[in-house]
């Protein structure tokens, strides 16, 4: 697959979530852990809505996953994503749910509670994301 | 929770053309609707002492203000969350003049939704916000549209109830035809049969172009006044018989993906909860409806939502016709977001109204009380409407 000559819309990074980018960016796709009640949650937030604890740190998931619901966008085109797109929605091992891209897949072949592995996307300005393929 | 019950009614509607290309400010087309629900009540501007849009909208109230020649204003307010905010700035204005805040409030949103800025094209920003960096997890993954962040619920809806693509067709077909009598509609005189449905362009799987609303230029207001107030008005009174605003546990913009449940909208069943409460009503008192429609999805959706049948029953609902001028539930008769226009729901409380005085284009028979939602997948809200 070549690469877009532009790059991705980059995230917006802040207090809540630049920790993640920057786990991402060394390989790990982490998932956010509170310290009072050992809950696991994602997107990334600053508080626990269970305990109301503001203390956390993070696991590394394992990455493998089945994909709990998708979409196959064509239009419109967005420069800097390849199209058709496969969007899943990946509930991982660890039980907390992650929207990411899947690759190495048809189109048609993507499914409900297909098993899926995270692979770390490298874009070719340097960016780091995960990304999930079939697993067998 | 009786207290908005009876309390406060629509007595004026106005529109502007809706077009493709209005070739007008927004400003132009809020003074034009502001006006025009003024007068359909037949009051003067000078009368409205509050105004309340959404916070998407670009003109501000005090410029409508300016512009129409209201009077000194003691309530002006904004409600947030893309077309959820429908139903919440009648929610605004009703609480305003239930409790003397204001007398006579009206709410619009006025937009150049195809020539300006299209909603369909996403978000993008560069200030970080907590609404930023959420948009952001889907960004990265170029999920930057309305049409990509529905497609992922209603993908799971559709595979756990066996829901087909010709099903969501009978939605938009049926919506059309009423279109093609509605000579201010998209859908005006251009019927759509299932053969052009199925064979349109797939845009965001499962969802196909005319699963797709409209982009629309143009205006709509509202005129919301105390019940006692609108009795004495030129047109017969759309009364509030309930309303409320819904956001429940979980609720992300469009990307509520994180709940244990996907296949239900848990914002529109606490919706339904509080408005039949409030108004003593159920699910068989309703008489026609106008559902939020930004995509055909979210009407089989919010059928279950709101009881008009079982959980994954929606799809025979539609199947037996329950949407059309003489089934069960006539939806959205004037065409809706999907083939009238897309002015962010506050045509479909356009609508809701006429159907109330018996002024729709398509009018069925012995109407007493009409639903009306706000937008799916956000924080939203939803009205029942009665006779005066």
């Amino acid at each position: 697959m070549t690469e877009p000559l532009i790059s991705r819309i980059k995230p917006i990074l802040g207090l809540d979530n630049k920790w993640w980018w920057d786990q991402a960016a060394e390989g790990v796709l982490a998932i956010q852990r509170c310290i009072g009640c050992q809950s696991l949650r994602h997107p990334p937030r600053p508080m626990c809505d269970q305990c109301q604890s503001q203390d956390w740190d993070f696991i590394s998931s394992s990455g493998k996953g089945t994909v709990c619901s998708f979409t196959v966008l064509h239009h419109p085109k967005f420069p800097g994503y390849d199209y058709p797109l496969i969007i899943v929605l990946v509930e991982l091992a660890e039980g907390t749910r992650i929207t990411s891209q899947l690759t190495d897949c048809e189109p048609d072949d993507v499914d409900f509670d297909m098993p899926v592995e995270m692979v770390m996307q490298r874009d070719a300005d340097g960016f780091q994301l995960p990304y999930f393929r079939p697993s067998h | 929770m009786n207290s908005l019950h009876n309390k406060a009614a629509i007595a004026g509607i106005g529109c502007t053309e809706f077009s493709k290309n209005s070739g007008r400010s927004e400003l132009s087309l809020a003074a034009e609707a502001v006006v025009a629900a003024v007068r359909d009540a037949g009051l003067p501007p000078s009368e409205i002492d509050g105004l309340v849009s959404y916070t998407l909208d670009p003109t501000d109230e005090i410029e409508v203000a300016r512009s129409v020649g209201a009077g000194d204003l003691t309530f002006f307010s904004k409600v947030n969350y893309g077309g959820g905010a429908a139903v919440g700035v009648v929610h605004q204005a009703a609480m305003a003049v239930a409790t003397g805040q204001a007398n006579n409030v009206v709410v619009y949103r006025a937009m150049n939704g195809r020539s300006g800025q299209r909603n369909g094209q996403g978000v993008s920003g560069q200030i970080v916000t907590s609404d930023l960096v959420h948009w952001s997890w889907y960004q990265v993954y170029g999920m930057l549209t309305p049409g990509s962040w529905i497609a992922m619920i209603a993908n799971k809806y559709m595979s756990k109830y066996g829901v087909s693509a010709e099903d969501l067709g009978r939605v938009a077909i049926s919506q059309r035809n009423y279109a093609v009598t509605n000579p201010r509609a998209f859908g005006y005189q251009k019927p759509l049969t299932m053969e052009t449905y199925l064979a349109s362009k797939m845009i965001a799987s499962p969802l196909r172009l005319y699963d797709f609303c409209q982009e629309s230029d143009g205006g709509c207001a509202l005129l919301i006044t105390s019940a006692e107030r609108a009795a004495d008005l030129k047109q017969k009174p759309a009364v509030i018989r309930g309303i409320t605003q819904a956001s429940t546990q979980g609720q992300e913009q469009m990307t509520s993906f994180y709940r244990d449940e996907l296949s239900t909208l848990p914002e529109m069943e606490l919706a339904a909860k509080r408005v039949y409460a409030q108004s003593g009503l159920q699910a068989s008192d309703i008489d026609a409806a106008c559902l939020y429609d930004a995509f055909t999805s979210e009407v089989v959706m919010q059928l279950e939502s709101f009881g008009f049948c079982g959980v994954g029953e929606a799809k025979d609902f539609i199947k037996d016709g329950g949407l059309d001028i003489d089934g069960r539930l006539p939806n959205n008769t004037h065409g809706g977001l999907l083939s009238e226009a897309y002015i962010h729901g506050m045509n479909n409380i356009a609508e809701a109204v006429r159907l109330i005085r018996g002024q729709s284009t398509n009018q069925p028979k012995n109407v007493e009380h009409v639903l009306v939602s706000s937008g799916v997948g956000v924080p939203t809200g939803a009205m029942i409407l009665g006779q005066g």
